[in-house]
């Protein structure tokens, strides 16, 4: 039995403390009207004197191609009219700041706890062999995927309600806009916060079935047992195969609704399956330092960082394949997607991913004796980690607060939220059961297992 | 330097495997083993260094990569620029994305090629090799195993027949592998 122990326990919670109150300075800090807004602006203007005119042109570039300037920009408005638009959308920009940096921590650790699941899945669907060993760790991690979802759940019926302007297709403009009215039969309001609802309870309905019954295989060590669990697993593989494409079609893809990518959905699989795995790893390898797991051997290791170094290429291949077939095209309404991230005020953060994302793992993970050694898998995870946290920013700020963004104290604090919150959720859990999943009639091959 | 060889043959990997380790253990040397098919854990039981094939891949991979940049640049960029959908071509920098599918498949193209023809050349398989497998039941289903051997002949031939070896022959061996 593993115990929770009380510095951890300690610290998780200063982590969330600390993320509650980052966050509700957040909220509280926006500007309330134009007139505040105009003087931030003045503020910043003054502030960066010296790239003043650089920074002005650089506004004015990415702001054409802003999503959010939907309607307008057919009716030339001048002088006044234009300035007070321009204060209202910054506006609007700087009062998404703060649900978008809770937006992006929450969607990034309820899909994370989701795809351990699925990793977990395709485990009892495979009836895997080796990774026994380690179920307790990823049952554990996704203890996550209830308190996860009802946070999702805060924010997508928040922005269902108008309180914020995270979704353009759910405000004024998208009334004027022909594109939007096109797809309104699948982007409107209720039947999209009823998908959502259906999304969520199907993975907690699914997760509830196969880790109780996995539990439930110690006592009775039974083989019915096992096949119903492996027919579950089966089922949720279904099931989240087809709702994943929809649920990254309506959460993220919809924040740009005049863009389109048909392996978007993909790629956030690919995004999150690899920081999941990474995870799994992760929390395996803390466990193992502080004496529990002693079944797990590097064998098991060598294998989960094979994932993370093959499913690091996989992500890549989305990314490069996305970008390619589009940057040759050059469609208007696709490249409207990249010119923010590639050429705007995201370059930064969309380039250096690739580094973090790609040749960092594939460099550290690439010697096969490198991936028995547990200091190079904690390295290279850490840049996973922080590799495609930075992929969900910059998939989600360009279109929430556009230009605007900063890394400031609500982003932060969000994720100090967050994750205090998933450490004290997920190791609460992993102290309640044992640390081995014993029923298992793979158990010994688990245990025998070498590389 | 020819010195006389001692050849046992086993019909199954686990008894090889195993005999491998005991003879080992007892002290003597193998000089190698003809195997059908490839034995898992042998070249471990056998105490062979590591294979350095994985290196050579890297770099060979590193070629290819460094030969596509320059094959990509002098044809579409040097030699005879090409309008492609309107595409920069005049820096390669610009045209990178372009060459990027091409840059990957000559990574694995020199990597998986000069990978194999390595792989031939340490093994000694060129044209025109004549087999240098004592005995041709080691191509369908025997194993068979060759000792140095030291000492007493009768001595080490009952230990191999002991480990689960079916036969054991005398031979004298006349070139080092």
């Amino acid at each position: 039995m593993y115990q929770f122990s009380s510095k951890l326990k300690m610290f998780s919670i200063i982590l969330m403390v600390a993320g509650l109150l980052g966050m509700a300075y957040g909220f509280i800090n926006v500007p309330k009207d134009t007139h505040a807004m105009e003087e931030i602006l003045n503020a910043q203007s003054q502030g960066h004197d010296t790239h003043a005119t650089a920074d002005s042109h650089a506004k004015k570039d990415t702001h054409a191609e802003d999503s959010h300037k939907v309607a307008s920009h057919d009716n030339a408005h001048v002088g006044k009219d234009e300035h007070q638009e321009h204060l209202e959308h910054v506006l609007k920009q700087y009062k998404n700041k703060p649900w978008s940096a809770f937006f992006i921590t929450a969607f990034f650790f309820f899909m994370l706890s989701v795809m351990v699941l699925v990793f977990y899945a395709i485990q009892w669907a495979s009836e895997a062999g080796w990774s026994i060993t380690i179920f307790r760790v990823m049952e554990a991690l996704t203890a996550y995927i209830l308190p996860g979802s009802i946070l999702m759940l805060i924010f997508l019926f928040a922005s269902g309600f108008h309180m914020n302007d995270i979704y353009v297709w759910m405000g004024d403009h998208a009334a004027h806009d022909e594109l939007i009215q096109a797809k309104k039969w699948w982007l409107n309001i209720p039947s999209w916060l009823i998908r959502s609802v259906l999304y969520l309870a199907g993975y907690n309905i699914f997760r509830y079935f196969l880790v109780s019954n996995s539990l439930k295989l110690d006592a009775t060590k039974s083989y019915k047992t096992y096949i119903r669990n492996k027919n579950i697993a089966v089922g949720f593989l279904l099931f989240f195969a087809v709702s994943e494409l929809f649920l990254a079609f309506d959460w993220l893809m919809s924040l740009d609704p005049h863009w389109f990518s048909q392996l978007y959905s993909f790629y956030v699989l690919a995004s999150m399956l690899v920081t999941a795995i990474t995870t799994i790893a992760m929390v395996t390898i803390y466990l193992k330092s502080k004496g529990y797991l002693p079944q797990v051997t590097n064998s098991h290791l060598h294998d989960l960082a094979k994932f993370m170094f093959g499913f690091s290429i996989f992500w890549t291949y989305f990314w490069f394949d996305q970008f390619m077939l589009q940057w040759y095209s050059n469609q208007p309404e696709e490249t409207v997607y990249f010119v923010p991230r590639l050429l705007g005020a995201y370059q930064l953060p969309f380039i250096s991913m690739l580094v973090l994302n790609f040749v960092l793992p594939v460099l550290i993970l690439m010697s096969s004796d490198f991936k028995r050694l547990n200091w190079f898998i904690m390295i290279a995870g850490l840049s996973i980690i922080v590799g495609h946290y930075t992929d969900i920013f910059v998939l989600i700020a360009p279109a929430t607060v556009g230009d605007q963004y900063s890394f400031g104290i609500p982003e932060f604090a969000s994720i100090l939220f967050f994750l205090g919150l998933f450490i004290f959720i997920v190791f609460r859990a992993l102290a309640k059961v044992p640390l081995q999943a014993v029923g298992n009639p793979f158990m010994t091959e688990s245990e025998n297992f070498h590389y | 330097m020819s010195h006389k060889i001692v050849r046992a043959i086993y019909d199954d990997d686990d008894v090889l495997l195993k005999a491998v380790k005991e003879v080992r253990d007892n002290g003597n040397h193998i000089e190698e083993v003809f195997t059908p098919f490839p034995v898992h854990g042998l070249d471990k039981a056998m105490g062979l260094a590591p294979t350095k094939l994985a290196i050579t891949a890297f770099i060979y991979g590193l070629i290819g990569l460094f030969f596509s940049v320059w094959m990509m640049n002098y044809m579409m960029i040097q030699d005879w620029p090409q309008n492609i959908g309107g595409k920069p071509s005049f820096a390669y920098y610009q045209n990178m994305p372009a060459f990027v599918p091409i840059m990957f498949e000559m990574t694995v193209f020199f990597a998986a090629h000069l990978m194999v023809i390595t792989f031939y050349m340490r093994s000694k398989i060129w044209p025109f090799q004549t087999a240098s497998n004592p005995d041709p039941r080691t191509t369908d289903d025997k194993f068979l195993m060759e000792v140095t051997l030291e000492g007493n002949e009768d001595d080490l031939t009952s230990f191999l027949t002991k480990t689960g070896a079916t036969e054991v022959s005398i031979a004298e061996n006349h070139d080092n592998h």
